[in-house]
């Protein structure tokens, strides 16, 4: 095991992965670096792509015209940017920017997809891994959204 | 019981009861809406008070409120960080140096500060639950060897309703201790996390067998922490949550403050989870 195979295997999000299906995975795999201000995504792109932080903080932000962006999460080593490539149309719904130097690994999503396809098993696999995620960022957004630290 | 104890009994009751006269020696605003009273004895000392306790804050012609201390033990007088939410705490937050309040206390449980000794320990404060849990932060780093590592998570609604930012900045600079800033939302000169206070519980490390939690603030927040704690691991009798609810007598003897069969202000308002979370899961209490 050597290069992107080892690096998959390192990162929690594939923890435990079955050797054959990391090897699948790898195959679509690729390094990133980006500095600090640097965007990972934007905003109405197609989300070709998912990342898996290895280094370093992303924000994810939403902008408005006339404002600031405003950020709304923001995520750390060791977790995953975008679940986009998930769904059709396969378009970013926010920006993704590095706060910090960040290190990434980029999954591409076609290629993903497709592996998917072809093997329900690394499918049935990857929908395991990324449920989880997404039903933590939706009980993390309803706090956010009942803002309870405001006056009630 | 003879007549002459039973009017001891009464007369102790009593004296819990009556507010004694302190001045208001410092007053340090905060946030826009919050702001910290040092409170100076009557006589040369006040009451010994324990990490967690609260007082009972009159201000004159308006009411009293239940407010808790958030200084340290030995700080010479009592240090109440107060927001103004209603008729009392807003006048209490209008006063000005020299002015006078009636305060009784200190009433109610403490943190487990001595349960905590040679264990991880960590402290996750939403908006002014910081306030409560500063005096447990203020022991722990003044017998910091006694304890395992320190992690202190903190919630706010934006980085501008933070509260004690220069104290906060201070201890992220120390070694000894994890602190870590999370605000629901913010602009991109924010340099700390964005997102929920219990979503850093599994972003830090520590030993979750041997580890006890503190936690106060929103209630929201508290259940949203626990369910995040346990999910790491942390057992149920090893988390403490500070409850508030409608405290009135602050002795027990209202009932204003009735959680199932226990009173937040006698027996809380710092409680163990394993023995409330059957009641906290009740909707109507």
């Amino acid at each position: 095991m050597e290069g992107l195979e080892l690096i998959l295997a390192k990162h929690p999000f594939f923890a435990g992965l079955a050797v054959e299906h990391r090897q699948l995975v790898a195959g679509c795999a690729r390094n990133h670096r980006y500095d600090a201000g640097e965007y990972l995504c934007r905003e109405g792109g197609a989300a070709n792509e998912f990342f898996l932080i290895r280094h370093g903080q992303v924000a994810l932000e939403i902008s408005a015209p006339g404002r600031p962006p405003v950020v709304f999460a923001t995520l750390d080593e060791g977790e995953i940017v975008g679940a986009s490539w998930l769904v059709p149309p396969y378009r970013w719904l926010h920006d993704a920017r590095a706060a910090t130097l960040t290190r990434a690994i980029g999954i591409d999503a076609a290629c993903l997809r497709g592996k998917c396809e072809a093997d329900h098993d690394l499918g049935y696999d990857m929908m395991k891994r990324f449920l989880p995620v997404l039903v933590q960022r939706l009980h993390a957004t309803q706090l956010q959204i009942l803002d309870v630290y405001g006056k009630h | 019981m003879s007549t002459a104890s039973t009017d001891l009994s009464r007369r102790a009751d009593l004296d819990a009861l009556r507010p004694q006269l302190y001045r208001v020696a410092r007053v340090q605003p905060e946030l826009a809406d919050t702001s910290t009273l040092e409170l100076e004895p009557p006589s040369g000392s006040r009451p010994a008070f324990e990490a967690g306790q609260f007082n009972m804050l009159y201000a004159f012609g308006v009411g009293e409120i239940a407010v808790s201390i958030s200084g340290a033990t030995d700080a010479p007088g009592f240090i109440h960080t107060v927001r103004n939410v209603g008729a009392v705490s807003a006048a209490l937050a209008k006063l000005e140096v020299g002015a006078t309040v009636g305060l009784r206390g200190p009433y109610g449980s403490a943190w487990p500060l001595a349960a905590a000794r040679g264990a991880d320990v960590l402290f996750v404060a939403g908006g002014l639950g910081l306030a409560p849990l500063r005096p447990a932060i203020y022991a722990v780093l003044a017998n910091r060897a006694h304890y395992g590592r320190v992690i202190i998570l903190v919630g706010s609604r934006n980085p501008a309703s933070l509260l004690y930012a220069d104290e906060l900045a201070r201890w992220q600079e120390r070694l000894d201790l994890d602190l870590r800033l999370t605000v629901d939302h913010a602009d991109a000169a924010w340099h700390s996390h964005v997102g929920v206070v219990p979503a850093l519980i599994r972003r830090v490390a520590f030993d979750a067998s041997d580890a006890v939690a503190m936690v106060c603030g929103p209630e929201l927040m508290m259940r949203f922490t626990v369910n995040a704690l346990r999910e790491a691991g942390v057992e149920p009798e090893r988390i403490y949550l500070s409850l508030e609810r409608n405290m009135k007598c602050a002795v027990g003897l209202c009932g204003h403050c009735q959680f199932g069969p226990a009173f937040i202000c006698k027996d809380g308002p710092v409680m163990r989870f394993d023995r409330i979370a059957q009641i906290l899961a009740v909707r109507e209490i």
